[in-house]
């Protein structure tokens, strides 16, 4: 299981990476999304992943004997799947709102000069 | 010592942003509110200064989990500065605001935004907890995000999508160091990481997450080489805007960038090395892009940049006297970076243009306006006695101790470009007659048709940053005693630690 995540994770960084890379707007986009999700899959799998195992203790115990399932690392990936999703969409509309401001998806069009307002 | 009081900044910001946000269309009444909310923030937040310099570190453990489980809240010295720095800051601009940003701004909600940001640096200055840090920042840039975009003309969207881009880069990076360090030590409280990180054997896999967090930091606080979307956003949005972003911002990233690496990762010779090599070329590149530009705020962007290497410098020196010299200039710059901005927002009133070619004649037309913008700008350069000397003493002392002569010469650059710059602003805006336009007109001047209370508004902020400034300057022995407190704590952060884990370990 820890190998087939490790490639995954692996490729999500990479294709993450390259595609930041480009200079299309719509792939800057993809680009953040699967390094985010390539960030939460790396928690999982640093939080040592226990199969079927609780992750309570037994109210009458004191001290965990057994092997347990850790619940930090889930707690960790809910609040940043929640986190990149509503920077996510704000990153859309705005992309979105680019798009129809400048008429161009190179991210090179963007250096309209100083505007002289405000 | 547990105080729930000392989440008190935090939560006067929240309902701030909340009572404003009921006065959606009532710009009036969300200007009064978010004036009295400042003031209300700068009377709490000083109140946990005194509480904590007078009384020790204060913790809170949140719904009463015990420290390392939970999630800590933690005033010292250190936070507790940055809070009433921000708070102050934060006043200046909730007054300037009032008049500086246009109304159709403040329908589109302004003011909750601006207050929910401040909620999120008081958060981010108070956590004592890794992923809680990372939780504040986001808060932070979402609220940045819509500060920066609010009112859509293209330029501003167009620096908008450079500056959301590298901040959800930094988070992502920011995000895999905290994955690799709860994966190695297995724990997020930063006064437990400080001991698990200690007790690790292999060495090069704690540099190596070191380095993420580097990384995550140093692009929210534009460090070389990742610093090119300050520059290219921040002249964008309103004064009133950058100013906060220029002033608080960037230093919350310096912030953490302390926490992280006086607390975790105590700097060993490759990341001081790094660190020091990273604060050269971010003074150089801040240097030359500041010396070249004409509008006033795009220099001033970099020369944040230069400045951020002062205090990455102080960083990566280590050394008592170096770290002070550094949480000077923190201090010092938080307070005149904002002031310069809105500064630039005011001669902007003022002349009509940013650009500094196409302004000038301001001297003879404002002389004590003048005279209080000089005392600004020549904090900012570091005249003495002003404010932006006596850290530099600091800085350059520890660089002789420590025979760090390359990042002294970098330090020696940037500050006379930051004189020349200053005095080329100087020059042209203040001395300069004003070119004559096409049709024989001079500058457009904003100011002079507006009501004295509303002139007042705009200036007032500016005073008030002034004054502290110059307090800043001309006391600085009481602030040096504050900066050596918190290098104190820094250097044996045992008294942290107990605090928060409640133990009584003596080391």
């Amino acid at each position: 299981m820890e190998i087939v995540l490790i490639l995954l994770i692996g490729i999500l960084y990479a294709s993450g990476i390259f595609m930041l890379l480009r200079r299309s707007m719509v792939k800057l986009l993809i680009g953040l999304t699967l390094l985010g999700n390539g960030a939460n899959l790396l928690i999982f799998l640093l939080g040592r992943i226990t199969k079927g195992k609780p992750p309570v203790i037994d109210s009458a115990a004191k001290l965990f004997t057994d092997v347990y399932a850790d619940p930090v690392p889930q707690a960790l990936i809910l609040t940043a799947i929640v986190i990149s999703f509503g920077l996510q969409a704000f990153a859309i509309v705005l992309l979105k709102r680019v798009y129809v401001l400048v008429n161009s998806d190179d991210l090179d069009d963007l250096n309209t000069p100083e505007e002289e307002d405000i | 010592m547990t105080d729930n009081t000392l989440i008190f900044p935090v939560i006067v910001q929240l309902f701030t942003a909340i009572t404003a946000l009921f006065f959606w269309r009532r710009t009036v009444s969300q200007r009064i509110i978010s004036i009295v909310g400042s003031l209300l923030t700068m009377a709490v937040s000083a109140h946990l200064f005194v509480k904590v310099w007078t009384g020790g570190i204060r913790t809170l453990q949140a719904a009463g989990w015990e420290a390392p489980f939970g999630i800590s809240f933690v005033a010292d010295v250190f936070s507790c500065s940055m809070v009433v720095l921000t708070s102050f800051s934060g006043l200046a601009v909730s007054v300037f605001s009032a008049t500086g940003i246009a109304r159709a701004r403040m329908l589109y909600g302004y003011f909750p935004i601006l207050h929910f940001l401040l909620m999120g640096l008081n958060g981010a200055f108070l956590t004592g907890d890794i992923f809680n840090l990372y939780v504040w920042f986001e808060v932070i840039i979402i609220a940045s995000f819509v500060l920066m975009t609010l009112g859509g003309r293209k330029a501003q969207i167009e620096g908008s999508v450079k500056y959301m881009a590298m901040n959800i880069l930094a988070s992502a990076f920011f995000l895999t160091g905290i994955g690799i360090l709860y994966g190695i030590t297995g724990t997020l409280n930063m006064a437990d990481l400080s001991l698990k990180v200690a007790a690790l054997e292999n060495r090069n896999l704690v540099d190596i997450t070191a380095v993420f967090f580097v990384i995550g930091f140093g692009i929210k606080s534009a460090v070389f080489p990742l610093y090119f979307w300050l520059p290219s956003s921040y002249h964008t949005p309103p004064s009133a805007v950058a100013a906060v972003f220029g002033g608080l911002l960037t230093k919350v990233g310096i912030y953490a960038l302390f926490r992280v690496f006086t607390l975790i990762f105590i700097p060993d010779t490759f990341l001081a090395t790094l660190l020091i090599a990273l604060a050269i070329l971010t003074i150089l590149t801040g240097t030359f892009g500041a010396v070249i530009k004409n509008n006033i705020r795009r220099m001033l962007s970099y020369l944040i940049v230069c400045h951020i290497g002062f205090m990455i410098g102080g960083l990566g020196m280590y050394s008592e006297i170096a770290l002070m010299g550094a949480l000077f200039y923190l201090f010092h710059d938080i307070l005149v970076k904002t002031n310069g901005f809105l500064i630039a927002g005011l001669i902007r009133k003022l002349r009509g243009t940013m650009n500094m070619e196409k302004s000038g004649g301001l001297y003879s037309d404002y002389p004590l306006l003048s005279l209080l913008m000089a005392l600004v700008l020549f904090s900012l350069v570091g005249i003495p006695p002003l404010s932006g000397f006596w850290p530099k003493i600091h800085l350059f002392r520890a660089g002789f101790e420590d025979g760090h002569y390359l990042l002294i010469g970098a330090i020696v650059i940037g500050s006379f470009a930051t004189l020349y710059v200053i005095a080329k602003l100087w020059a042209q805006v203040f001395w300069k007659n004003p070119p004559t336009g096409e049709n024989g007109e001079q500058v457009a001047d904003e100011f002079r048709p507006l009501h004295p209370f509303r002139k007042t508004l705009l200036v007032a902020p500016v005073a008030f940053l002034a004054a502290i400034t110059l307090y800043v300057g001309l006391g600085a022995e009481t602030v040096a005693l504050v900066v050596q407190h918190i290098v104190r704590e820094m250097k044996d952060p045992t008294p942290y630690i107990n605090a928060v884990l409640s133990l009584n370990v003596t080391p």
